[in-house]
């Protein structure tokens, strides 16, 4: 009877008092992980299309794990499980398309389980991690399986009949080149996902229009491919590849659309993104030039996170005003 | 095209009420009067209970050098003094009148002046006889503004008509209905403050206002049109005097300290209003919009007016409504009490339905770093919400976060959903609290 009473005599409440911006872009998180599967959908394509269908099996394998290896995880940390945001199975397809073609299931299962595990979770999920998970997990698999992640197989389609190596270990230690054609279209030798500029780009371009990928952090990575692969370009032209052939070949653009760009990862402010993307540049073409690997995107992303942290705070945004204060 | 760095673009709303024109809202029966409407010292009641008032009558006066006094929008009968309930949340003493229901036009006034051959001096005490405050939200007492001290050279006067808040379209219905009276309210200020230049900035969203102003301003040797990017912030004090003249407000100082004052549209028809035909400021001008109001509006309404009367008046609301805010949508405040009274400075009243607030649930920080780029003032807003999480306040307060204006950029951004401008609110509170301990000791 009391509560009749007051619900008469109270006037109607609104109840959503929450406090201003009442309005909202409308993306969250889940949005844009999803936004970035999508973007791999041509990356995905090209895979089957030149590897062969068997590739999907990798896919899923790599997406299952992932996706399985964040829930239980979080299950036993009492966490929200939160597999439908899309950020596992991200990291999944992500590594799935850094692995060769006919890469080994089991593991690939391991990698999928060491990147959610070691890469993520183990510094409290989502938005903690300093390395991008999915290289911690393609890291791993580089040490634990060297030979099988080094087999590549001959594309189907291929111009080239001599061999299946990828373009950069054909250029390093034959000094053949790759059409840039070819290593648009992708019918060459390398990871699943890596090998077609064009599906890449059609995703990073897409990623880039929607504002989730920072177009600093590509571009800058490729003006810096110019000026540091271009010095030694410039000394030696039969010896060390144009920077031209070095973004086209390898995982260059994958890296720099999809691996260098996530956020988590990599630097806040504007100007750090600069000094990021600059940076991988720089120690991709030392890996590229002076150590034994062809590749190195990965290792030189995965450097580049360790200083994340610094380059943030090294490049706090001058406060609006400031500049002038001080000046007079 | 002219602009400053970083901002946002939110959905507009402005179709809703765009094409509307004023209408006068009638009298309420009852009017609540706040004797706190402006920045700076309450004005003191000069009525008491059972007073007979006219509207116009002065019921308050103004209590030292930043204050307005507050007149009566309605004639009628003093029925109490005492605290109510305002759009802020908080109870202020409050002077509530109940209208006789036959009077509605103002009896009071003050003799008018010709605006051709009044003084400075003239303007700036009709402007605080008529206590007018600015109307873009902060209320700031306008003949303070008009009053700059002597070391100030002041060289710009900017008229703010860039209405960056979504839905809000009052400023642009007063660009479009009275560019007369408006060009020359403006001359008034440019004549108080005497300065020989005068720069209307409208959005380029507002091509018809800007054709307009730009037709009737075409002889005018001091007066200029400038469009501007329509972007939000834009119409933010230090956002515009950046677009315009390229400078920057340091932290902790006022537009005059660039050389440039700023004044609202509402706020210079205020003061024609009040020099030409003597009225003193009893009518706020806002917009009511948003998609959980049946008939949206732009309504002139006697200030005091209670939000409830407003809403009844364009037909209440739908069944989906949500939220009711009084302002914009970016920095407004939502209501839970709807006797609060329209205020002078009040520029909007929004009835949203959860099809416009609706937001994800929130996740932790990716750290993508678009808070930062859209931050206006180049602040790190995901640093300063943590700082304040963390109960981190001399961090914070290294960081900047008494800069931030709390306009709402970086959480309307924010893609992992963080109340981010709330959470800064609370350490800029802290904050603000430390220095005053500080000076204290």
């Amino acid at each position: 009877m009391e509560t009749t009473i007051q619900q008469e005599t109270k006037q109607k409440v609104y109840f959503d008092l929450t406090s201003s911006p009442h309005l909202h872009s409308g993306w969250s998180t889940s949005k844009v992980m999803w936004f970035v599967n999508l973007a791999l959908a041509p990356s995905i394509a090209t895979a089957l299309v030149f590897f062969g269908l068997y590739q999907i099996l990798i896919i899923l394998t790599a997406v299952i794990f992932a996706v399985g290896t964040e829930a239980l995880i979080q299950f036993i940390r009492k966490k929200e499980i939160t597999w439908f945001d899309g950020s596992a199975a991200l990291t999944g397809l992500l590594l799935a398309l850094t692995l060769p073609p006919n890469f080994s299931l089991s593991a690939t299962a391991i990698g999928s389980v060491v990147a959610i595990g070691i890469g993520k979770q183990i510094f409290g999920g989502l938005g903690y991690n300093i390395f991008n998970p999915a290289l911690v997990g393609r890291a791993f698999l580089q040490a634990a399986f060297p030979v099988q992640i080094t087999t590549w197989t001959k594309p189907n389609y291929a111009v080239d009949t001599i061999s299946s190596a990828t373009p950069l270990a054909a250029f390093k230690f034959d000094k053949i080149i790759t059409e840039t054609s070819s290593l648009a279209i992708g019918n060459v030798g390398g990871s699943l996902g890596e090998t077609s500029a064009i599906a890449v780009l059609i995703g990073g371009i897409f990623l880039m229009a929607v504002g989730i990928v920072n177009w600093r952090i590509p571009i800058s990575m490729i003006i810096g491919m110019f000026i540091f692969g271009g010095i030694f370009w410039g000394i030696n032209p039969q010896q060390y590849p144009s920077p031209i052939f070095q973004i086209f070949a390898g995982s260059f653009l994958f890296g720099a659309m999809f691996m260098a760009t996530d956020w988590v990862t990599s630097p806040i402010t504007n100007k750090g993104m600069w000094i990021f993307g600059l940076g991988i540049s720089l120690v991709l073409v030392v890996i590229r030039i002076f150590g034994g690997l062809p590749e190195g995107v990965m290792y030189s992303i995965l450097i580049m996170n360790a200083f994340v942290p610094m380059i943030n705070r090294f490049t706090k945004p001058q406060t609006f005003g400031k500049a002038k204060e001080e000046r007079k | 095209m002219r602009t400053f760095s970083g901002g946002v673009h939110p959905e507009e709303y402005k179709y809703l009420t765009e094409n509307c024109a004023f209408e006068i809202m009638p009298a309420p029966e009852e009017i609540i009067l706040p004797v706190s409407q402006h920045l700076g010292k309450d004005a003191q009641p000069v009525v008491k209970k059972g007073d007979e008032v006219v509207c116009g009558q002065l019921v308050a006066k103004a209590e030292g050098f930043i204050s307005a006094p507050i007149h009566s929008s309605v004639s009628g009968k003093v029925l109490s003094i005492g605290k109510e309930i305002t759009p802020t949340g908080f109870p202020k003493d409050s002077i509530v009148i109940k209208s006789n229901g036959n009077v509605t036009e103002q009896t009071a006034t003050l003799p008018p002046l010709d605006p051709e051959t009044i003084s400075p001096d003239e303007i700036r005490q009709r402007v605080a006889e008529a206590g007018i405050v600015g109307q873009g939200g902060a209320a700031f007492p306008t003949y303070v503004k008009l009053s700059p001290p002597k070391d100030k050279v002041i060289d710009v006067v900017i008229l703010n008509g860039c209405e960056c808040e979504p839905y809000l379209t009052r400023d642009y219905r007063f660009m479009i209905e009275r560019p007369d009276d408006l060009i020359a309210g403006f001359k008034l200020i440019l004549k108080a403050l005497g300065v020989k230049r005068g720069v209307i900035g409208i959005e380029d969203n507002k091509p018809e206002a800007i054709k307009i102003l730009s037709e009737k301003i075409k002889n005018e040797n001091e007066l200029e049109v400038i469009s501007l990017k329509t972007k939000y912030p834009q119409g933010a004090e230090k956002m515009l005097i950046k677009a315009v003249t390229g400078k920057e407000v340091p932290p902790g100082k006022l537009p005059m300290d660039v050389g440039a004052v700023i004044q609202n549209i509402g706020t210079a028809l205020a003061i024609y209003d009040a020099v030409a035909k003597g009225q003193v400021l009893i009518t706020a001008a806002l917009t009511v919009s948003g998609l959980g109001i049946k008939n949206p509006k732009n309504l002139i309404v006697p200030v005091g007016t209670p939000i409830q009367d407003v809403i009844d008046y364009c037909g209440g609301v739908s069944d989906d409504a949500v939220k009711i805010i009084v302002g914009g949508p970016m920095m407004g405040t939502a209501q839970f009490d709807l006797h609060a009274p329209v205020l002078k400075a009040t520029s909007g009243i929004l009835v949203l339905t959860k099809e416009e607030v609706s937001k994800s649930p929130e996740t932790p920080c990716l750290r993508c770093g678009q808070c930062v780029g859209a931050c206006p003032l180049n602040l790190v807003p995901t640093k300063l919400a943590r700082y304040s999480q963390l109960q981190k306040f001399e961090e914070a307060e290294e960081a900047d976060i008494t800069v931030c204006m709390e306009c709402g950029t970086c959480a309307f951004t924010c893609p992992a959903n963080i109340p981010l401008v709330q959470w800064i609110r609370i350490g800029k509170q802290k904050v603000l609290e430390m220095q005053k301990e500080r000076v204290n000791k």
